[in-house]
């Protein structure tokens, strides 16, 4: 039992194959086998959202999906946002309205932000605090965070 | 945390994997967005040995209008249905709760089938289903058989479904035009429900209750006092009659009972404003 089964995703724009364990995690897959450690695993019981990346445009819990429910998929982790050294957008509100402290929680919020605002373009207060439940920040009470959301989405000004 | 090792079977169609399910028998788990079962097997609560992934079963994702019901395919994401012109227009309360499951994440994997297949008491959308008296489609190797959302849930964790059958479709009745409540206390916006209650007026009152037994619950004693003529709060005050909440580090079994008796009232009173 468990053997392998072989895999093909596609990771920030670059193809993979690869054969995994069936019980190996999306998040396992992203940080050990793929190398990019960018994703963080926080509570491993898809409380947190630290794991949260892109699959097929939309975010996920990355520790709570097996590596084998990605076949075909094609995954946005942290990484991927950038383009050369210009910050993704989401990226640049973030570092503009200092919406982290600590920084564990920030890929994750970050990933679950690009997914909401592909969702609600021009996202109320409201809309921004219910979009990011299912991610818990320790340090900064959330409000720099959601200053940093509705800029990038152009509605915070 | 991982889980224990298991063989993994991609079922590309339903006929698929109710092939694997035969072949592989009591050890073989369903797989949809895996929302419920991979946390259970991560903490090794449960071992299946082989899992039979539908999840790209996509012939079972839809929203249908068929005439006097609505047809909603079991494998059809909480994120499809809360973004569904077809519920806006005949159900909004499926729309609604469906919006109250989890978090975004959860709710781009989690679907509507696993949920109720799940059968967990704490959930939000088996105790919708159970108000709005919805119909299961259950397939198996012997064909395909429906089961009423009353008589589905059996026990924490136990359903109708047997180990050899794949829920294809949920039938609910259309409820256009009714006034609903879905009052859910939790203390993180993306928790389960400690308590939730639910109120359908249409013509008549439904009650339900999330996390107030080993299922979920109509409020039986509470519907029955309104049709009798009670006031709201008069028949809220009957929320706990026939429950058998259980205690956790949430809540004592009493503190559930209290909280039943306020969210049924103030679900009764967001109902019918």
């Amino acid at each position: 039992m468990g053997g392998s089964v072989r895999i093909g995703t596609t990771v920030n724009r670059q193809a993979h194959e690869h054969d995994v364990e069936p019980r190996l995690l999306l998040v396992q897959y992203l940080r050990e086998v793929v190398g990019l450690t960018g994703t963080k695993i926080g509570c491993d019981t898809s409380s947190c959202g630290a794991c949260t990346v892109l699959v097929d445009g939309e975010s996920v819990k990355s520790c709570t999906m097996l590596a084998a429910q990605a076949d075909g998929s094609e995954i946005t982790t942290i990484e991927g946002l950038a383009q050369g050294d210009e910050l993704h957008p989401v990226q640049a509100a973030f570092h503009e309205s200092h919406a982290l402290q600590c920084g564990f929680c920030t890929a994750g919020m970050v990933m679950a932000t690009v997914s909401l605002l592909d969702e609600i373009r021009s996202p109320t207060e409201r809309d921004v605090r219910l979009g990011l439940e299912g991610n818990l920040c320790r340090c900064t009470g959330y409000h720099n965070i959601v200053k940093a959301v509705l800029a990038a989405a152009g509605t915070g000004r | 945390m991982i889980p224990a090792p298991f063989d993994y079977v991609r079922a590309g169609s339903a006929g698929e994997a109710i092939a694997a399910l035969a072949e592989h028998g009591d050890d073989a788990k369903l797989l949809a967005g895996g929302m419920s079962l991979l946390p259970l097997m991560k903490l090794r609560l449960a071992t299946p040995t082989v899992l039979v992934d539908v999840g790209r079963v996509r012939e079972l994702s839809y929203v249908r209008d068929a005439g006097d019901h609505l047809a909603v395919g079991a494998l059809t994401r909480h994120r499809d249905l809360e973004t569904s012109d077809v519920l806006a227009a005949h159900c909004a309360p499926l729309r609604t709760v469906a919006s109250e499951v989890g978090d975004n994440q959860v709710r781009h994997r989690g679907t509507i089938g696993g949920s109720v297949s799940h059968g967990d008491p704490a959930s939000d959308l088996p105790a919708l289903l159970l108000a709005l008296d919805a119909t299961f489609v259950v397939r198996g190797p012997g064909g395909e058989r429906t089961v009423a959302a009353a008589e589905f849930f059996r026990g924490f964790l136990e359903t109708a479904l047997e180990p050899d059958e794949l829920m294809t479709e949920i039938r609910v009745p259309k409820s256009r035009g009714a006034g609903f409540s879905y009052q859910k206390f939790q203390r993180r916006a993306q928790d389960w429900a400690i308590v939730g209650a639910m109120a359908v007026r249409n013509g008549d009152t439904r009650v339900a209750l999330v996390n107030m037994g080993s299922t979920p619950l109509r409020a039986v004693a509470v519907e029955e006092a309104l049709a009798g003529g009670a006031s709201m709060t008069e028949a809220a005050e009957r929320a706990g009659e026939g429950t058998d909440p259980s205690g956790d580090i949430n809540a004592t079994p009493e503190y559930r009972e209290h909280l039943a008796r306020v969210l049924v009232r103030r679900a009764l009173e967001a109902a019918s404003a």
